[in-house]
C-alpha cells in the first residue's frame, strides 16, 4: 500500500501498541488466563500424553512398528475390534433412533422410567457389566444355559464380547438425537403424509435428513466408545490371544509383557482408526454443508 | 368437494378439545375457523385433514366417509403455521414432493412445478433453500407444495400467525384472491376476527369446544345469536342490561326520559373517528363511537355531562339473562 501523508497526518496517535488506559475492559488480562489455563489443561492432559506415545512409538525408527503391528496376534486383535464395531455401531443406531423417537413423540405409563434406564451405562461401571453379563449370558446363567444347549457359546466369544460393546455404547445415538427430534417436531412429518408419503417414507426421507447432523454426532461417539471399550469386553472376552482379544485389551496384553513397542505401536493404530472416524465425519458434513 | 363433520367428540385426558361438534362446509367455499386459543379449532381443522383421530363422531369429504381413512387418502392439502417446509429440500423439490410421492412422470412434475411456483409467484426461486427465503415466501412455498396433489380440500393452520403484520395482510389477499383463481373448498384458522371478516365467505365461530355460530362476514356482526359471538366478531360495550356496539350508543345533551346520565371521562381521537369513555352514574363504564363531526357537533368535552341511550333496537336482547362476567371482555 503506498504510503499518502496526508491519511498518515490523520492517525491521531502513533503507531504501536494500543495504550492501556482504565477505560479499557478489565476482562483482558483475565480473558488471556482463561485461554491459558484452557490451553494448558489441555497440553498436559491431552497433547503431552498422545505426543509422548508417538515418540516413544517411533523413537526406535518405523521398521519395529510395523512388525510389531503385524504379528498375527496384532493383526487379529485388530480385524476383531473392527469387526465388533461394525455390529454394535448399526445395531445402537437403529436401536437409538427408534428409542428417541418414542421417548420424544409417545406418552405411556413407564417413560420416565425408560429415559432413566437409558443412561444406566453412563453410571454403572463396565466391570460391573461385564460380571453381569456373566450372570446371564454364562455357561449357569438364566439365557446362557439356554444357548449353550443350542451350541451357542455367548461368554468368552464374540456374541458376548458385542454384548457388552452395545451395552456401553446404547446411549450415545439416543441422546444425541432425542434432542434433535424434539426440535424438528411432526410438522414436516404431518405435512408428508397429507401428501400421500407413507409413514415410513416420510420418516425416511423427511424426518431422517433433518436429524442427520444428531444420528451422525451419536454415531461417532458410539464408535470411539466401542473401539476404546476395555473394562466390559475384558471381563466377558476370557483374554485369549489371536482369539478373543480385542486391541486395546492386546495393548494391556503387550504392556504387561514388557513389549512397550508393541503397546504403544498397538495404542496408536487405536488412536488413528478413533481420528479416521471422527475425520470421515466431518468430510460428510463439510460435503453436505451449506 | 364439500366437508360433513357429524357430532365430533376429540378428548386429550381429561381435556375435551371438540365436544360434540357438527358443521357443514360447503363445496367451493372459502371458511374460516374462528375462535380464541384453545378453543378447538385446529383440532377440528386436524381432524378434517385425518392427523387427529376422533373419540365419537363421522367426517364425510365430498359424500365419502373418511372417518377411518389415514391422511394420505384423504386428498386434503394442509398448510402449517409454522410452515413445515422440508429443510433439506430446494423450492422446487419441496412442491414436487407430492407429485413424486404419487408417481408423476417427470415431464409432468417439471411443468406442475413450474405453473404452482408462477401461481404462488416464486419462479425466481425453484433452487433456494426454505432457509433462504422470507417467512412469506415460505408460507406460499408450502401452499404451492400442497396444492401439487390438487387436493379437493386446502386446509390451513393459522397460515399468517408467524407472519409480521404487514405480510400477513399482503397474504391474506393474495388467498382471496387464490381461491376465486383456483376454487378449491378452502378452511383456514384463525384467532383474529378481522382477517376471518376480510378473507372468509363463511365464518364458523368456535368456543370450548363447540360451535356457536355459522355464517357470513355481515351476518355475525349484524346478527350475533349470543353475547360470546357478538364480542367475539366485534367491539361491545354494555349499557344497563343491554351489550351493544360502541357505535350504536347515542350521545345527547339533553335528557329525554330514557336516556342515563353518564360523565365524559376520555376523549380519544382516531382521525375519522372519535371515542368517548363514559361513566355512568352508578359507576359503570361505557364506550360510545362517534364520527368526528358529530362529537364537534356536540362539542363533547372532558368531564361534561351528557346523556346515553342505544341508538338500535338490535342489540342482543337476552345479554342481562346469564351471570354477569360470564361473557369474554370484548376484545379491544
Amino acid at each position: 500500500m503506498p504510503s499518502e501523508p496526508a491519511a498518515q497526518a490523520t492517525l491521531e496517535r502513533p503507531i504501536g501498541p494500543p495504550p492501556l488506559d482504565a477505560a479499557t475492559p478489565p476482562a483482558r488480562p483475565a480473558r488471556l488466563l482463561l485461554r491459558f489455563v484452557a490451553l494448558g489443561y489441555l497440553a498436559m492432559l491431552l497433547v503431552l500424553p498422545v505426543g509422548a506415545v508417538v515418540w516413544r512409538t517411533f523413537a526406535g525408527g518405523i521398521a519395529p512398528v510395523w512388525q510389531a503391528i503385524t504379528t498375527p496376534d496384532a493383526l487379529h486383535a485388530f480385524w476383531l475390534t473392527v469387526l465388533i464395531a461394525g455390529i454394535a455401531v448399526p445395531c445402537n443406531t437403529i436401536f437409538g433412533i427408534a428409542c428417541a423417537v418414542v421417548l420424544v413423540r409417545q406418552r405411556f405409563w413407564g417413560r420416565r422410567l425408560l429415559d432413566a434406564v437409558i443412561d444406566l451405562p453412563f453410571a454403572i461401571s463396565p466391570v460391573v457389566i461385564g460380571l453381569a453379563l456373566i450372570l446371564v449370558y454364562g455357561q449357569a446363567g438364566w439365557l446362557g444355559s439356554w444357548f449353550a444347549e443350542r451350541g451357542i457359546q455367548v461368554i468368552f466369544s464374540l456374541p458376548g464380547m458385542v454384548l457388552a460393546t452395545v451395552f456401553v455404547s446404547l446411549p450415545y445415538v439416543v441422546r444425541e438425537v432425542a434432542p434433535v427430534l424434539r426440535e424438528v417436531g411432526t410438522d414436516q412429518e404431518e405435512a408428508a403424509w397429507t401428501l400421500g408419503a407413507s409413514p415410513l417414507r416420510a420418516f425416511l426421507q423427511v424426518t431422517l435428513p433433518s436429524i442427520r447432523w444428531g444420528v451422525a454426532y451419536g454415531v461417532v461417539l458410539t464408535t470411539a466408545r466401542a473401539l476404546g471399550e476395555f473394562g466390559a469386553v475384558s471381563i466377558v472376552s476370557g483374554r485369549l490371544a489371536g482369539q478373543t482379544e480385542t486391541l486395546t485389551l492386546y495393548v494391556e496384553n503387550r504392556f504387561e509383557a514388557f513389549d512397550l513397542v508393541g503397546a504403544y505401536a498397538a495404542a496408536l493404530v487405536l488412536a488413528a482408526l478413533a481420528l479416521l472416524v471422527l475425520l470421515a465425519m466431518t468430510r460428510l458434513q463439510r460435503k453436505e454443508g451449506r | 368437494m364439500s366437508i360433513l363433520v357429524r357430532n365430533a367428540t376429540r378428548r386429550f385426558g381429561d381435556f375435551t378439545a371438540i365436544d360434540d361438534v357438527s358443521v357443514e362446509i360447503p363445496s367451493g367455499s372459502l371458511t374460516a375457523l374462528l375462535g380464541p386459543s384453545g378453543s378447538g379449532k385446529s383440532t377440528l381443522l386436524r381432524v378434517i385433514a385425518g392427523l387427529e383421530r376422533l373419540d365419537a363422531g363421522t367426517v364425510e369429504i365430498d359424500g365419502r366417509d373418511a372417518t377411518d381413512l389415514p391422511p394420505q387418502r384423504r386428498g386434503v392439502g394442509f398448510v402449517f403455521q409454522h410452515y413445515a417446509a422440508f429443510k433439506h429440500m430446494t423450492v422446487r423439490e419441496n412442491v414436487a414432493f407430492g407429485l413424486k410421492v404419487a408417481r408423476r412422470p417427470k415431464a409432468e412434475i417439471r411443468a406442475r412445478v413450474g405453473e404452482l411456483l408462477e401461481l404462488v409467484q416464486l419462479p425466481g426461486l425453484a433452487d433456494r433453500y426454505p432457509s433462504q427465503l422470507s417467512g412469506g415466501q415460505r408460507q406460499r412455498m408450502a401452499l404451492a407444495r400442497s396444492l401439487a396433489t390438487q387436493p379437493s380440500v386446502l386446509l390451513l393452520d393459522e397460515p399468517f400467525g408467524a407472519l409480521d403484520a404487514r405480510v400477513r395482510q399482503e397474504l391474506r389477499a393474495w388467498l382471496r384472491h387464490l381461491h376465486d383463481e383456483v376454487h378449491v373448498t378452502t378452511v383456514f384458522v384463525t384467532h383474529d376476527q378481522e382477517e376471518a371478516m376480510e378473507v372468509a365467505d363463511r365464518i364458523v365461530v368456535v368456543n370450548s369446544g363447540r360451535v356457536e355460530q355459522v355464517g357470513g362476514p355481515r351476518d355475525l356482526y349484524e346478527h350475533p345469536t349470543n353475547a360470546f359471538v357478538m364480542s367475539f366478531v366485534g367491539p361491545v360495550t354494555r349499557l344497563g342490561g343491554l351489550l351493544l356496539r360502541p357505535h350504536d350508543v347515542q350521545v345527547l345533551l339533553e335528557p329525554d326520559g330514557t336516556a342515563a346520565e353518564a360523565m365524559v371521562d376520555r376523549l380519544v381521537h382516531l382521525g375519522f373517528e372519535v371515542r368517548a369513555h363514559l361513566l355512568l352514574g352508578d359507576g359503570q363504564r361505557l364506550q360510545a363511537q362517534l364520527s368526528r363531526e358529530d362529537a364537534e357537533e356536540l362539542e363533547l368535552a372532558q368531564g361534561e355531562i351528557v346523556y346515553v341511550r342505544p341508538s338500535r333496537t338490535r342489540q342482543l336482547a337476552d345479554a342481562s339473562a346469564g351471570p354477569p362476567g360470564a361473557w369474554p371482555q370484548p376484545r379491544r
